[in-house]
């Protein structure tokens, strides 16, 4: 089974080459400039290919909630976003905290077989931040980090112990850093627009404190952590103090947060709601930077389904969450078309970084020997995202209903069409 | 008519002329409440609705008045801002009340912004009589025409607003409505009751309470509410007093014909000391007689655009 993917613009973190891509199963077989005989020829001429996605960040709610998302609609949502690996977090119902869920999920990605789904386990025994999670035995059943997103680990001697544990594993834990106490309850970032709406604020310290303690933790344990959806340039500074440190510190960005800025909450649109909170103009263009410098090593959405009456209510009431996966590409692309990041820019941030982040010797480049993971982008594609385009069984996005440009057209994984458009 | 909206939900949202439009209502409703039938029948055949979600009795009150003397149906509906307890959602419950024909609904709820929420849902008027921390503009409006009355004008008028501005919609509300009719404000209060991020508020940020009352035509002094407050933003209300209350010996530094003003309730002796709440310069009962016309006022206006 070969298949060659004919005049495309091939795109990895180093370099740029016109070509075309054989595929032989689930490899790439190479890059070449001739037309080799294959079973299947796709003409995908003007299109940009760039590996698969890989998506650190994401909510599938299953178990538990599958109103909102489950694997399937997740997977289909990933797929259509160009996303060929997803790391859903672990605030499933039940969490999950033992390797019993972890294969659940896992073998339920596979039957439906359009993405490689990679649980995150919990940190602590039903993200109480008290007790430990069996981490060894759920990395056996294939989870491959660890952490309490949703809720921060308010207990600085947890956070100590689990890196310190996990280290024996060789693997590492995703901080949701967020002082509780601090946020209170908050729900939109303590700024301009707190001000203007009477809306509680978020300072943006609520974040940059646990970020520092956590990276503190990682200092002492020779451990390494990897800072969730950071929002503020403050958390910035100290990630960047961190990494000049020698400390093993990774960090992620979603593209809310690099899109949108406090100023969207004037008009308490709950489709803004989100944890971190939407930020100030200075800390937007301080994640872009961020983006450019290498600082953020990695763009993750932080696809967060909720149902429409979830957002339908008073603010204070709405979930904090936005869709994310199907939005990636065209935030993303929008950087590009300004000029603030390249094609190869947006191939680390999206796939070669967080492959080295998640130790995926075969995936993050398009080479011979690399599992056939592949996405083809056309940039300039304009459309409206509405229920035909979405995929996720949830539209709290404010992106709904708007006019988006780029879309993955089609999305390859381990050699198979996974989904065309 | 210079005012076509269907609701009144902020201060914010509206122009100098409405505002002035609206005092200009209000005025002429004051005499209707001067006569010995206090009695129109402008609204008759309305329905007003006092959906609460949050308990007031003073403003439903001054609502409920406001809405008998236009000859409206005026029924109360109370219920927690945590309806949702039982399962229902707050547009719901709008929706069912809606469908039995009601023409305003006067609204309270504890989160801010949800009474814009309802006004963009439903076909009934909107009325906001406080959303959270966000906006009381009957409060506001009814402050405006007081201070009117006893200064004859409002243009260049210096009002210090002092007291918990963080947790108050009286203060955002008469914020938003003196900046546009051209009055001085000066703010004052603890820095925990004062956002993080006052610019907004395009006021001056007084730094001590002298400093504050300096020179003022119009104090105003706000309620402490603790039922919205956090534990740890004062220690105590004697400390409130003595650094950010208001008694003879620091109303001295304002001008000699300065008005004090109050929302009420009063936390006497924490906001106010008592001899002031009741001197001649306090216009604390002026604010609640002109309540009731404001209130006339707004559903009128309301009522004439659904
Ligand atoms: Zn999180």
């Amino acid at each position: 089974m070969s298949i060659l993917l004919k005049g495309l613009k091939i795109i990895n973190h180093n370099n740029i080459e016109e070509g075309n891509l054989l595929i032989e199963k689930d490899t790439i077989k190479g890059i070449t400039k001739e037309t080799p005989q294959a079973k299947e020829t796709v003409d995908l001429s003007g299109l940009i290919a760039v590996p698969g996605l890989i998506d650190m960040h994401v909510h599938f709610r299953d178990p538990g909630l599958e109103y909102k998302e489950d694997i399937v609609s997740g997977s289909q949502a990933a797929v259509a976003g160009g996303v060929t690996t997803c790391l859903p977090m672990a605030n499933t119902k039940p969490v999950n905290d033992n390797s019993t869920i972890t294969k659940y999920m896992i073998d339920k990605a596979k039957e439906c077989g359009l993405i490689d789904l990679c649980p995150i386990g919990a940190i602590t025994k039903g993200m109480k931040g008290e007790e430990l999670t069996e981490m060894g035995d759920m990395l056996e059943a294939g989870a491959v980090a660890f952490s309490d997103d949703g809720l921060p680990v308010m207990n600085s001697e947890v956070m100590r112990r689990a890196l310190e544990y996990i280290k024996t594993f060789g693997s590492f834990i995703i901080s949701h850093s967020e002082d509780k106490n601090l946020a209170g309850k908050g729900v939109i970032h303590d700024g301009k627009v707190a001000t203007i709406t009477g809306l509680k604020g978020i300072p943006a310290e609520a974040e940059e404190i646990m970020i520092i303690r956590d990276i503190l933790l990682a200092k002492a344990t020779k451990s390494r952590i990897h800072i969730a959806h950071v929002s503020t340039k403050g958390s910035l500074k100290l990630i960047k103090w961190a990494k000049e440190e020698g400390i093993e510190v990774t960090c992620e960005a979603a593209p809310h947060h690099f899109s949108f800025d406090e100023e969207c909450l004037l008009d308490y649109d709950t489709n803004y709601k989100m944890n971190p909170p939407l930020r100030e103009k200075e800390d937007l263009e301080a994640i872009v930077d961020g983006l450019k410098s290498g600082i953020i090593d990695a763009i993750a959405t932080d696809h967060a389904p909720h149902h429409i009456d979830e957002k339908f209510v008073e603010f204070d009431n709405a979930a904090f969450g936005i869709t994310g996966l199907q939005t990636l590409i065209p935030l993303t692309l929008k950087l590009i078309k300004n000029n603030k990041l390249t094609w190869q820019d947006f191939v680390r941030l999206t796939s070669y970084n967080p492959a080295k982040i998640l130790n995926f010797s075969d995936k993050g480049e398009l080479k011979a020997g690399k599992k056939a993971d592949i996405t083809i982008i056309d940039p300039d594609f304009t459309y409206i995202f509405d229920k035909n385009i979405n995929k996720s069984k949830s539209i709290n996005s404010p992106l709904f209903g708007k006019e988006l440009t780029g879309i993955a057209k089609l999305t390859i994984k381990d050699g198979k069409i996974v989904h065309k458009m | 008519m210079s005012y076509t909206k269907k609701d009144l939900v902020g201060m914010k949202d509206l122009t100098k002329d409405e505002i002035l439009f609206i005092l200009d209502q209000a005025e002429k409703f004051k005499e209707i409440n001067k006569r010995e039938v206090k009695k129109v029948p402008t609204l008759k055949g309305k329905t007003i609705v006092n959906l609460f979600f949050e308990p007031s009795t003073r403003t439903r009150t001054s609502f409920e008045i406001a809405g008998k003397r236009l000859s409206a149906d005026t029924i109360n509906f109370s219920s927690s801002s945590s309806s949702t307890t039982k399962g229902e959602t707050l547009i719901d419950t709008v929706k069912n009340i809606e469908s039995m024909n009601s023409d305003i609904f006067v609204v309270r709820h504890a989160y801010s912004g949800s009474v814009k929420f309802i006004a963009e849902n439903t076909k009934a008027g909107v009325v906001n009589a406080g959303d959270g921390t966000n906006e009381h503009p009957t409060q506001a409006l009814l402050d405006l025409l007081t201070i009117k009355e006893h200064k004859k004008k409002l243009e260049g008028l210096n009002v210090a607003i002092i007291g918990d501005i963080t947790h108050s919609r009286v203060a955002r509300s008469n914020i938003w409505a003196m900046n546009k009719l051209g009055i001085n404000v000066k703010l004052f209060g603890p820095k925990t009751m004062l956002p993080k991020e006052t610019a907004p508020f395009g006021c001056y940020i007084a730094s001590n309470m002298e400093e504050a009352v300096e020179d003022c035509d119009v104090i105003m002094m706000l309620r402490i509410q603790k039922e919205r407050m956090s534990t740890v933003l004062l220690p105590s209300d004697r400390e409130y007093a003595k650094f950010f209350g208001l008694n003879k010996s620091k109303l001295k530094k304002a001008k000699g014909d300065c008005i004090i003003m109050h929302p009420g309730p009063i936390n006497r002796g924490v906001e106010l000391s008592s001899e002031l709440a009741d001197c001649k310069q306090s216009v604390i009962l002026d604010q609640v007689e002109n309540g009731v016309a404001v209130r006339m006022a707004a559903l009128y206006i309301v009522a004439n655009n659904i």
